[in-house]
């Protein structure tokens, strides 16, 4: 489904992704882990195409993605949360996703209907399927860390993507919050079944749910394979430090 | 919604009834605010509900206004044309103007703006033979049918209301959600699927035909036009009327305009320091009232509420 | 058709690079603190104003002191600088976590305040300074005559930025000053006292601004109207050459220097637009200035 080929990314002469190349088949349930600074932020900014690649190619669904402006990127399938949550801080919770729906079903471009009644059912649907179904007038901006970023992931999925690449989806939660995530993100990803490309840096995470694991450090895929393989790869041990127990 | 309704049925009756009043005064202040209010709300199309600021709002002005006497008067053209091609001239120079200032954000943004406004500003003052240079074009009279002020009122009334009811349609339509979404977020707008540029500039367009409506309005009104119109003072006068209305509403823009050339009015007549009066109103505004006139009136009747989104 | 003589040019484009110098100087304060505070100055040019005012209202109280125009002009632009931190340490201050638009639009309410101040103060009428005593009269260029006090300017100019260029380079305040440019949270939580650095910043910005209008007191009229005149221009010489960048903004004073002086005998009638032109190329084809910092997407 998703194909990173040989790509290369500097800034300022500071490479910070040098040559990775790794594919994701459809249904996967992929994470890619490092420790801080090996690039894994920045190479999803390369796939979304918010970042320019310096070298390389990205090909999604055989489309050559590696010029695309994001929002092209975005229609053609792939979906995405941010490590920040990157939401419509003023507008409600109900209002944020409706305007992802908008986007997506291509009435973006529609100036004459009234807003406020339409897709009323979809949206209802995503708001409980990441549990925010009560919250739906609630100013997205007022609300509690942990639930912005089941927002973050409603107006992600809002989109009906293919590819979902969650940049961080637990960080900063509590481990009761945490497993609450996991849970829901691998129900829906089997539900719809999405392929799944997450970064993270909770271990516990990486392990119960991923079926394929991709090791990054300094830029550069040092190890890949299944958990139990990369439970027992020695790079992987010496880059974490004993952290990967 | 029923609350800016209910704010607004006094100004309303207002409106209609100021002519009967047979006051010179009132219905020159009248068509005056209307105009300036229309330009206002126009630019908040792009300021408050799109995020973006524009420092050059007065080139549309000022295009409307030349592009609607000129054509009155060097080229016989009836004033129903006029004033229609005017507002498309409008858009056309937001168009091509838009389409550099969009590749830009923010402070960069606001430059390019004032750039090209200026350059509009330069063209004006310069090319004599076509827009009388500095004289400007003087002797613009009333259209034919509307050779009255009262009748010039009324008609300013009707076409700031149809353009007022279009743009709040716009506002409240999908397309305008996904402006506030790019006022609140163009990352996150450009990643569910949005072409944001592609909306700037259709925000910047619409702005620019509704500027160049109320330039054309006021060039008639004001019966002489002049290349003051599109200096950067002028843009940013409306910057301060919209913002002093209060520029997370969508009349706040009308408020600042009719409040800030009352208070204009009223103050040079006893004083010739205005700038001194309006760069001391607007410090107080930025430093305590950061929502304008209409934002802090809300604040104050809605505070039991909660938090209420004001942006609906 | 007869063609002025090239010595007329060179004149021309001496009074061209005497204007880049006074130029600079507000530019460089209103980079400096745009680099650092992140904030556009609109009020410089008041400041520069303020200092062409002061100069004059020095002049005037020590006419019989010997070098009082030094004096003056030393006083003046002090004077400045702290109008500057006043305004930085009670009212600027407060806006650092507002949007970019009300720290402008605050900076352009001062522009309104300030003006109308110095009509209060001085009134409308036109005031000017005359040139201190060694440096009256005219040098002979060619066969035209230029003013050595002109020339002092000129050669002024690069000596203030080169020790300017040194201080930011090599002291422990310009290491600071760079730092904060580039990640004031970062050096805040190293320890170093952000906010009073900001006035330090600001301080110098207006102290630059009032020491150009100070020197150009005897050269230009003293206006109501130069501030606005002054900041537009600065604005464009911080937009050619970079934002932040301070050989940029030497650059950019050049540059516009000599468009001011020559387009108008070159294309008199386009003069009026050409600068704008130049800025509004400058930002479509590379925002970030000739020497500016290239801006990622």
């Amino acid at each position: 489904m998703l194909t990173v080929e040989k790509v290369k990314k500097s800034f300022d002469g500071f490479l910070a992704i040098n040559g990775v190349s790794l594919t994701v088949e459809k249904g996967e349930l992929c994470s890619i882990i490092g420790p801080n600074g090996a690039g894994k932020t920045t190479l999803f900014n390369l796939i979304t195409g918010h970042l320019p690649v310096d070298e390389g190619r990205l090909i999604f669904k055989g489309t050559d993605i590696t010029r695309m402006p994001p929002y092209r990127i975005c229609r053609l399938g792939i979906g995405r949360s941010f490590q920040r949550t990157n939401i419509f801080p003023r507008l409600t919770v109900f209002e944020n996703i409706q305007s992802a729906v908008l986007a997506h079903r291509g009435e973006s471009l529609n100036f004459f209907k009234a807003v406020g009644p339409l897709f009323w059912e979809e949206t209802n649907l995503i708001l409980e399927m990441v549990g925010l179904k009560e919250y739906g007038n609630a100013v997205s901006g007022s609300l509690s860390y942990g639930f912005q970023k089941q927002l973050e992931l409603g107006i992600a999925l809002a989109t009906e993507p293919e590819l979902l690449l969650l940049d961080e989806p637990t960080a900063g939660m509590s481990a009761k919050e945490t497993h609450h995530t996991i849970e829901l993100i691998g129900r829906i990803a089997r539900d719809k079944g999405l392929t799944l490309l997450f970064t993270e840096h909770d271990m516990e995470v990486v392990f119960s749910i991923s079926e394929r694991i991709m090791v990054l450090h300094q830029g550069q895929v040092i190890a890949e394979g299944s958990p139990e393989e990369i439970r027992k790869n020695s790079d992987v041990h010496k880059v974490y430090l004993g952290e990967v127990r | 919604m029923s609350k800016e309704n209910w704010f607004l049925i006094p100004f309303i009756l207002l409106i209609l009834l100021i002519p009967v009043s047979g006051s010179r005064f009132y219905v020159f202040l009248g068509t005056d605010i209307l105009i300036f209010g229309l330009f206002a709300v126009s630019l908040n199309l792009l300021l408050g509900y799109t995020g973006l600021v524009s420092f050059g709002q007065a080139a549309y002005f000022g295009i409307g206004a030349y592009t609607c006497a000129l054509l009155m008067k060097k080229a016989s053209i009836v004033f129903p044309v006029a004033f229609v091609a005017s507002a498309v001239f409008g858009a056309i120079a937001a168009l091509i103007i838009g389409f550099f200032c969009v590749r830009l954000t923010k402070i960069y943004f606001a430059m390019l703006t004032l750039a090209f406004s200026q350059i509009v500003w330069a063209i004006a003052f310069k090319w004599n033979s076509l827009t009388g240079g500095d004289n400007g074009i003087i002797g613009v009279s009333f259209p034919q049918y509307l050779d009255s002020p009262t009748r010039f009122y009324y008609f300013t009334l009707g076409v700031v209301v149809c353009s007022f009811y279009i743009l709040r349609k716009l506002i409240n339509s999908p397309f305008g959600r996904m402006l506030t979404t790019i006022r609140e977020n163009p990352e996150r707008t450009e990643f569910i699927g949005i072409n944001v540029r592609q909306f700037q500039l259709i925000a910047f367009m619409i702005s620019g035909f509704f500027s160049a409506i109320a330039g054309a309005l006021f060039g008639i009104f004001n019966h002489s036009i002049f290349p003051d119109f599109i200096f950067w003072t002028q843009s940013a006068e409306v910057l301060i009327m919209t913002l002093l209305g209060g520029m997370y509403s969508f009349f706040g823009p009308v408020v600042g305009a009719a409040v800030l050339l009352y208070l204009r009015m009223q103050v040079t007549s006893y004083t010739q320091y205005w700038p001194l009066i309006l760069g001391t109103i607007l410090t107080l505004l930025l430093f305590f009232f950061p929502g304008g006139i209409v934002g802090f009136l809300k604040s104050r009747l809605i505070f039991a509420k909660g938090s209420e989104d004001v942006n609906r | 058709m007869s063609l002025p003589d090239p010595s007329f040019f060179l004149i021309q484009s001496l009074n061209g690079l005497t204007y880049a110098m006074f130029l600079f100087l507000i530019a460089s304060g209103l980079s400096l603190i745009f680099g650092v505070l992140r904030i556009l100055n609109f009020a410089h040019g008041s400041l520069y104003m303020l200092g062409a005012y002061f100069t004059q209202q020095f002049v005037s109280l020590f006419i019989d002191a010997p070098g009082h125009f030094w004096w003056a002009v030393i006083l003046a632009s002090l004077t400045v600088a702290l109008i500057g931190v006043v305004i930085e340490r009670f009212f600027l201050r407060h806006l650092y976590t507002r949007e970019e638009l009300y720290q402008l639009l605050f900076t352009y309410a001062l522009v309104l305040i300030l003006s109308d101040f110095a009509k209060i103060i001085w009134g409308t009428g036109q005031f000017s300074v005359s040139r201190p005593a060694i440096l009256k009269g005219a040098v002979s260029i060619l066969d035209q005559y230029f003013p050595k006090y002109n020339i002092v300017i000129i050669l002024l100019g690069p000596c203030i930025a080169f020790t300017f260029w040194f201080i930011i380079l090599r002291t422990r305040w310009g290491r600071k000053i760079r730092a904060a440019a580039l990640d004031r949270e970062m050096l805040g939580s190293l320890g170093v006292n952000v906010s009073r650095l900001f006035t330090v910043v600001f301080f110098i910005g207006a102290w630059m601004a009032g020491l150009g209008g100070a020197l150009v007191s005897p050269v230009s009229a003293i206006v109501p109207g130069m501030d606005v005149e002054i900041i537009i221009n600065a604005f464009i010489v911080v937009v050619i050459g970079g934002l932040g960048s301070f050989w940029g903004t030497f650059l950019g004073s050049l540059i516009v220097g000599q468009v001011y002086a020559l387009g108008i005998l070159a294309f008199p009638k386009l003069s009026l637009a050409f600068i704008y032109v130049l800025m509004a190329l400058v930002l479509i084809l590379r925002p970030w200035g000739l020497l500016g910092r290239r801006l990622q997407r």
